[in-house]
């Protein structure tokens, strides 16, 4: 029998969300005074919470390690929101909602975490409206929808491609109007740096002011950890530049069991690496993908020629260039999932089919699109149909209107215009559905420290749907975790304010120092970049869209190495008094080096491939599903939950069976 | 290439500060501005110097985190973009750079090239907000339609990323154009309507006691802001805003 207890309510899956808010006990409004809650991450998951939690009465603390906390990534969301509002009539449900999230994720995921999501997902929207987030409408003035990857119905709500930083703005005004109450005390430009056990419950952090440099303590009667994605490991990524794993880390050392860590998603459409100065990848939205299609040259001396500049990917003949999503996948095409489209296009880019100087590049071509729109509107103008200029000035106008903010922001970056030559994408590293485990309170294995967002696990099993993001940050920030914590904090109304001066602050506080005061005097002689840099090449080599044994044994290895020169011959310039951009970096390559390790040993044995997770060993070896990705339910139909001992090789596996009781388990075709 | 930079160092808030000169050598067209200076700061540490304390985050131009004047503009010579959108190609092998603060009262310097924007958040407290609980049963969103142009205007508004750039571009230094985006977007909204009145007074409020600078419409905010946020939202703020005092 396992350890972990899941405390999935009893029922049938569509009655359980409302049973168990039933039957929760509740905390009456002047009780709720007395109460103080620790929200660390102010993203989409951390300031609903936060909010949501103020209005209810509690005392909130908030933390975000940027400026404000209107900057957390989640603003960086472009496609949209999914909600099952089935405003288009065309189909939509919580169960179709539901059984698309939990087949996307490749049958990894909780069904009755992934059903709530679903329940709760159409509210969201009218939370949204209400706090004046202006989505996309049509010209009757209701609200408009697109559709997105592995999905038959149009449920995505959308705000042109700025999705991510409309929800948030709406967090965060909601946030506002609580801080300006005093129910929110809020704390910009602070990171914690630890957790504060207290008799086995979280009952605080330790923080550091990233001004002065103060170390801080804080405490509560609970610790919501909002921290989001820990990509960065890969050091290139999709995620902002200070994204990272410690808090979730830290959490971790102090009990909180940290689940699937292989599960990584690499997004399809990003802008190539253009060079070794890249500090970041930026994404470019899967909705070009309903439009775009994708290609790479049929014969690899075209590819040379156009690697080395002696042709144009325009002069290429239309029967010399090989659609492979089209041909592979004819009843998905360009829109199979993220997961599927990515190792495609590494495979071409593999065997030597790639278009750029690099090699690692593949085109995404709105022409065919242009024509189209282009023609379209030629009729419906009653114009010339022949008249090749027109159609493609017509068409042109189309595609801006659609996409113009993502093809001004293409041409920025790589200076080539997308309406003339197509766009060049490479897959790149831009979420993890792995995660601090969860029960279906959204708590952790420490009593009273809660993960929400895209810090948990629950939701996206092995690969996640696009748009799914934003709902289920919000979902479990406005409507789960509020009702959650309330039973739990129902037992704490007589508890008073937590001390912090107990020794179990004395000793997290000394911990925390014992680390900076190490790095300040290492006086070794390599950047933290450069550690980092080095720990991403080993991830996105072995650890990357493709693993195998052999690849992984080595990556452990290599990681530990790095580790433990990073440890002797780190340089952090400066002081620990004062801002020092270096040293907080330092900190958090520290915590990279060490989930690397596991993130590799968690991919080593699961030796099956399932969604994002793609071994090589495991594929099918004959059939229509020749070479595709092959799952084993009979072994790995589990949640690996990993229990810090130490090192990360001593880390120990407990795990959660996922039972599918309202999903029949298939394998995935998009054929 | 190789450029010569001209670069802010400042401690903390009660240095006097001064600009340093910096060669680098081996700039990539192809380069953000942030990551050329990425490369001067390895190049510091490797010396044993402190690098150059600048803010940043996203890296694509929405978090708003990257400020810095360049050559005398907010987020330097290219337009619609911010400092991190910024490529090395805008500027000639050989060239001088001077790269700044933005610089204003209400923006105190953190550290180098690292201002103090709490300013804006305060402003946002007194009342960039539609007053809504969360409860799960709000009506439907369908429920209000909205003209497209009205929601496409109030998207354009809310476009704003909170850098900074229009105050620091202003000769006044003045926050109305951020002001009035948040103004704009509300007052644009049938759910905002109701506390229309309240929420511009006590937002202009906020803004004066900050110290920010009075808009002499100069039109320079619009110029110079990433996000083309445009100077209609200042003359609807101005409406709103004698709407609501003659009504008090």
């Amino acid at each position: 029998m396992s350890i972990l207890d899941s405390k999935i309510p009893n029922g049938p899956i569509a009655d359980k969300w409302t049973n168990y808010k039933n039957k929760i006990n509740l905390v009456n409004p002047a009780n709720k005074r007395l109460i103080d809650v620790i929200v660390v991450g102010t993203g989409l998951a951390g300031g609903s919470a936060a909010a949501t939690l103020a209005e209810l009465g509690y005392n909130v603390k908030a933390f975000c390690f940027q400026d404000s906390p209107r900057r957390a990534h989640s603003i960086a969301a472009q496609g949209g929101i999914n909600a099952a509002k089935n405003y288009q009539g065309d189909g939509d449900s919580t169960h179709r909602l539901f059984y698309d999230t939990v087949k996307g994720g490749d049958y990894r995921s909780r069904e009755a975490n992934v059903y709530r999501l679903a329940e709760v997902s159409a509210n969201i929207i009218d939370q949204c409206v209400a706090q004046g987030v202006p989505f996309a409408r049509d010209y009757g003035g209701l609200l408009d929808n697109r559709s997105f990857g592995g999905v038959l119905v149009s449920r995505t709500f959308y705000a042109k491609g700025q999705t991510g930083q409309q929800l948030l703005l709406g967090a965060y005004s909601a946030m506002n109007r609580q801080i300006g109450r005093g129910k929110i005390k809020m704390y910009n430009r602070h990171e914690m740096l630890d957790v504060v056990k207290v008799g086995g419950k979280a009952r605080g952090i330790i923080a550091r002011n990233l001004v002065t440099g103060e170390i801080e303590r804080h405490s509560a009667h609970a610790v919501v950890l909002a921290t989001g994605g820990y990509g960065n490991v890969f050091f290139l990524s999709t995620n902002a530049m200070g994204s990272n794993v410690t808090a979730a880390w830290k959490a971790h050392k102090r009990g909180a069991f940290f689940a699937n860590p292989c599960y990584t998603q690499i997004h399809p459409t990003c802008i190539p690496v253009s060079g070794d100065h890249q500090s970041k990848l930026t994404l470019m939205s899967e909705s070009l993908r309903n439009d775009g299609r994708i290609w790479v040259p049929k014969k690899q001396e075209d590819a040379e020629a156009i690697r080395t500049g002696k042709m144009k990917p325009t002069q290429l003949a239309e029967e010399d260039r090989d659609y492979y999503l089209e041909r592979r996948y004819p009843a998905f095409g360009n829109l199979v999932p993220r997961d599927v489209a990515s190792r495609a296009a590494k495979e071409r880019c593999d065997a030597g089919f790639g278009v750029n100087k690099t090699g690692e590049a593949v085109y995404l071509d709105f022409a065919s699109a242009i024509q189209r729109y282009g023609k379209e509107q030629a009729h419906v103008k009653g114009l010339d149909e022949n008249d090749k200029n027109l159609i493609i000035e017509l068409g042109r106008d189309v595609v801006k209107t659609k996409y113009g903010n993502l093809f001004q922001m293409y041409e920025k970056i790589v200076d080539e215009n997308p309406y003339e030559t197509p766009m060049m994408i490479y897959p790149a590293v831009h979420y993890t559905m792995g995660g601090i485990w969860v029960d279906y309170n959204l708590m952790t294995t420490v009593e009273g420290l809660y993960a929400i967002g895209e810090a948990n696990f629950s939701d996206h099993g092995a690969n996640r749907l696009g748009a799914s993001a934003l709902m289920q940050g919000l979902a479990d920030g406005y409507f789960v975790l509020p009702y959650t914590i309330g039973d739990y904090l129902s037992q704490d109304i007589r508890t008073g304010a937590i001390p912090t001066d107990s020794p179990e602050f004395e000793e997290a506080e000394k911990t925390v120092r014992d680390q900076i005061e190490f790095f300040i005097n290492n006086n070794g002689t390599k950047t933290v970049d450069h550690f980092h840099k080095r720990l991403g090449k080993v991830m996105w080599n072995k650890v990357g869209m493709s693993r195998n044994e052999k690849g992984l044994s080595e990556a452990i290895k290599e990681i530990k190495e790095i580790r433990e020169e990073f440890w002797k011959d780190v340089r952090v310039p400066g002081t620990a008094d004062g801002f020092n951009s270096e040293l907080a970096k330092a900190g958090r390559v520290a915590d990279f080096l060490e989930l690397g390790e596991l993130f590799a040993k968690d991919a080593l044995e699961r030796s099956e491939s399932c969604g994002g997770h793609f071994r090589e060993e495991s594929v099918e070896l004959d059939g229509e599903q020749k070479g595709e990705a092959k799952r084993d339910d009979e072994n790995f139909t589990y949640v690996a939950a990993w229990e810090y001992k130490g090192e990360p090789s001593d880390a120990v596996v407990h795990k959660e069976k996922l039972v599918y009781e309202n999903i029949e388990l298939k394998q995935r075709s998009y054929k | 290439m190789n450029l010569t930079l001209k670069i802010w160092r400042q401690k903390n808030a009660k240095d006097k500060g001064k600009m340093v000169e910096y060669p680098i050598s081996g700039i990539d067209g192809d380069m953000s501005f942030l990551e050329m200076l990425d490369v001067l700061n390895e190049e510091l540490i490797e010396k044993g110097d402190e690098p150059v304390a600048f803010d940043h985050d996203c890296r694509e131009g929405i978090c708003g985190m990257c400020s810095l004047y360049i050559n005398g503009e907010a987020h330097g010579p290219d337009r619609l973009v911010t400092t991190c959108q910024l490529h090395m190609r805008k500027f000639k092998d050989g060239e001088t750079i001077y790269i700044e603060p933005f610089r204003a009262n209400a923006f105190p310097v953190v550290k180098d090239l690292v201002v103090d924007r709490s300013s804006f958040d305060r402003i946002q407290h007194a009342g960039g907000y539609i007053s809504v609980n969360t409860s799960g049963n709000t009506q439907d969103a369908n429920s209000i339609p909205i003209e497209k142009e009205k929601a496409d205007a109030a998207f354009n508004a809310a476009a704003c990323i909170g850098c900074g750039a229009c105050v620091a571009t202003c000769k006044n230094s003045s926050a109305m154009l951020f002001v009035s985006a948040k103004v704009s977007q509300y007052a644009l909204l049938p759910q905002g309507e109701v506390e229309a009145k309240d929420r511009v007074l006590n937002m202009v409020h906020q803004m004066d006691l900050e110290g920010f600078g009075n808009c002499t419409n100069t039109g320079a905010c619009e110029v110079e802001c990433p996000k083309g946020i445009s100077l209609e939202n200042i003359a609807r703020m101005n409406r709103e805003y004698i709407k609501a005092s003659m009504s008090k």
